[in-house]
């Protein structure tokens, strides 16, 4: 039975008629800017190894190898992340950047850091505790289940 | 008392009129193409400490600005506000209220809330039950976002095909005396399902009841679109208005751009990086408090159709995969 009276109109049709009036994003525009922040973070990260590994990073840090290199970049990217995330300004970045500035790990420092924020209102074990994973949740779940999977089958592998 | 004409119109006998209305908006509203209609904005959100907070106290605003610009009516004089947000349970229009001491029923139609509120009040009043009611609805951007989308913050980028909530609460003074454009009949609407799960495009999930109630509402009462100054539909956005205008036509039903507007692509310009254009219950209800009802009053239109248009899902709904469902409901409002 019809529920309404748009007789001449079904799913399909409706369907159809959506295609042809939807707008789509630019994918070229989109790819460019993303290649563009994506890599400008990069270029940041590998500066930021730059620094540490010489002159007066050196100094202060003294010598690092090669692991404690990759943390203290990385640990520097997620405070730059949560810093811009704490400033307003990571969400302005976004609008322009899309995948560029959600795949680096600034994207990760984000996602955690927005609803922590969003969520301080209702409290801090309720709101910020509970809520703060809600985006990055998911991603860390699947991300240690598919590493489970790879390390099984890594296993069985080289066994055999 | 009103009468049952056709499938689902009703024809209000007593005369409803409205006699006031108001609202507040936020800055980028003010800043959009009507900013010269709305007299009064918020650009810190009243310093209150959290959104909800907010737009509850957008709601008592309006609720205490329309009712001090109404002479010869004090707060005892309202018998009962028919109100409604898209907060959880109506949050915003509860707390908004609660100090006016009024009986207040809460209303969940969506982005429909506010014509939905007005076909229940004027039936109200056109029933003897009350002489005096207030319609309000608000919306907030910020705790819309926050109830069906991701954290402000979240560096995500906008769907063309997505909509602004609309920062701000609309109100209408309903009474059975007094001066004013009247409500003379109203057309409440049917469930359209037409399959859109996309949660980025609701201007297509409401489209088709935005055209099925038209179509009720023109069979029901004999009148063609031409009948209204100005048809406008609730907050379709510019791929809504479109699609509802292309399924208008396949039932044969013409209208012009001219004639049929849309609350959504009124109170913003594509400058402002809205996307499809304005939503939420306070988008109808800031653009009709503001706009609409000003030309009604300036006579620059007198036959006025407004018709607008709810997405009814929730952020369970959509996660479990439940389509869109679209619903719209028609007040018709003359001189």
């Amino acid at each position: 039975m019809e529920s309404d009276n748009l007789t001449k109109l079904d799913d399909k049709k409706y369907e159809w008629m959506q295609k042809k009036r939807n707008q789509k994003s630019s994918l070229l525009k989109n790819c460019v800017m993303a290649f563009l922040f994506g890599g400008g973070f990069c270029v940041i990260a590998q500066g930021y190894k730059h620094f540490i590994t010489s002159g007066i990073g050196v100094k202060f840090l003294g010598e690092l190898d090669e692991a404690a290199v990759s943390a203290h970049v990385a640990l520097f990217m997620v405070f730059l992340g949560a810093l811009l995330t704490a400033l307003n300004v990571y969400d302005d970045i976004g609008k322009h950047a899309g995948a560029g500035s959600v795949v680096p790990i600034t994207g990760f420092a984000n996602s955690v850091v927005s609803p922590a924020m969003e969520f301080r209102s209702e409290g801090h074990i309720l709101g910020v505790g509970a809520q703060m994973f809600v985006v990055a949740g998911p991603v860390i779940v699947y991300g240690t289940f598919a590493s489970v999977i790879v390390g099984l089958i890594y296993y069985l592998v080289s066994r055999g | 008392m009103a009468v049952k004409c056709g499938n689902n119109t009703i024809m209000l006998e007593r005369p409803v009129h409205i006699i006031n209305a108001a609202c507040i908006v936020g800055q980028k509203e003010k800043e959009g193409p009507l900013g010269q209609y709305f007299d009064r904005f918020e650009e810190d959100d009243f310093n209150m400490d959290t959104w909800e907070q907010a737009e509850a106290r957008f709601v008592e605003e309006t609720y205490r600005k329309l009712l001090s610009e109404t002479s010869g009516i004090n707060e005892a004089g309202v018998d009962c506000i028919f109100g409604g947000d898209l907060l959880n349970q109506c949050m915003a229009s509860a707390i908004g209220v609660k100090k006016s001491g009024r009986p207040y029923l809460g209303l969940f139609g969506a982005c429909s809330t506010m014509t939905e509120s007005m076909l229940v009040g004027s039936l109200t009043v056109d029933g003897g039950g009350a002489k005096n009611v207030v319609c309000i609805t608000s919306s907030h951007f910020c705790s819309a976002e926050k109830q069906f989308r991701f954290p402000l913050e979240l560096g995500s980028q906008r769907v063309p095909s997505s909509q602004w909530t609309v920062t701000g609460s609309g109100a209408v003074l309903l009474s059975s005396e007094g001066e004013g454009p009247r409500i003379t009949c109203v057309t409440p609407g049917v469930i359209c399902d037409y399959n859109v799960t996309d949660t980025n495009n609701m201007g297509a999930g409401m489209a088709p009841a935005a055209a099925s109630t038209i179509m009720t509402h023109l069979a029901d009462t004999g009148r063609s679109p031409d009948y209204y100054d100005m048809v406008v539909t609730g907050d379709l956005g510019s791929i809504g208005h479109a699609l509802c205008k292309d399924i208008l036509k396949l039932h044969d039903v013409n209208v012009t751009d001219g004639l049929y507007k849309d609350c959504g692509m009124l109170i913003f310009k594509p400058e402002q990086e809205t996307c499809s254009g304005g939503s939420g219950c306070g988008c109808c209800a800031s653009v009709f408090s503001a706009y609409l009802y000003r030309l009604l009053k300036e006579k620059k239109i007198n036959k006025l159709l407004l018709v607008a248009t709810g997405a009814l899902m929730s952020p369970v709904s959509a996660k479990q995969g439940e389509p869109i469902l679209g619903v719209a409901h028609a007040v018709a409002i003359e001189n």
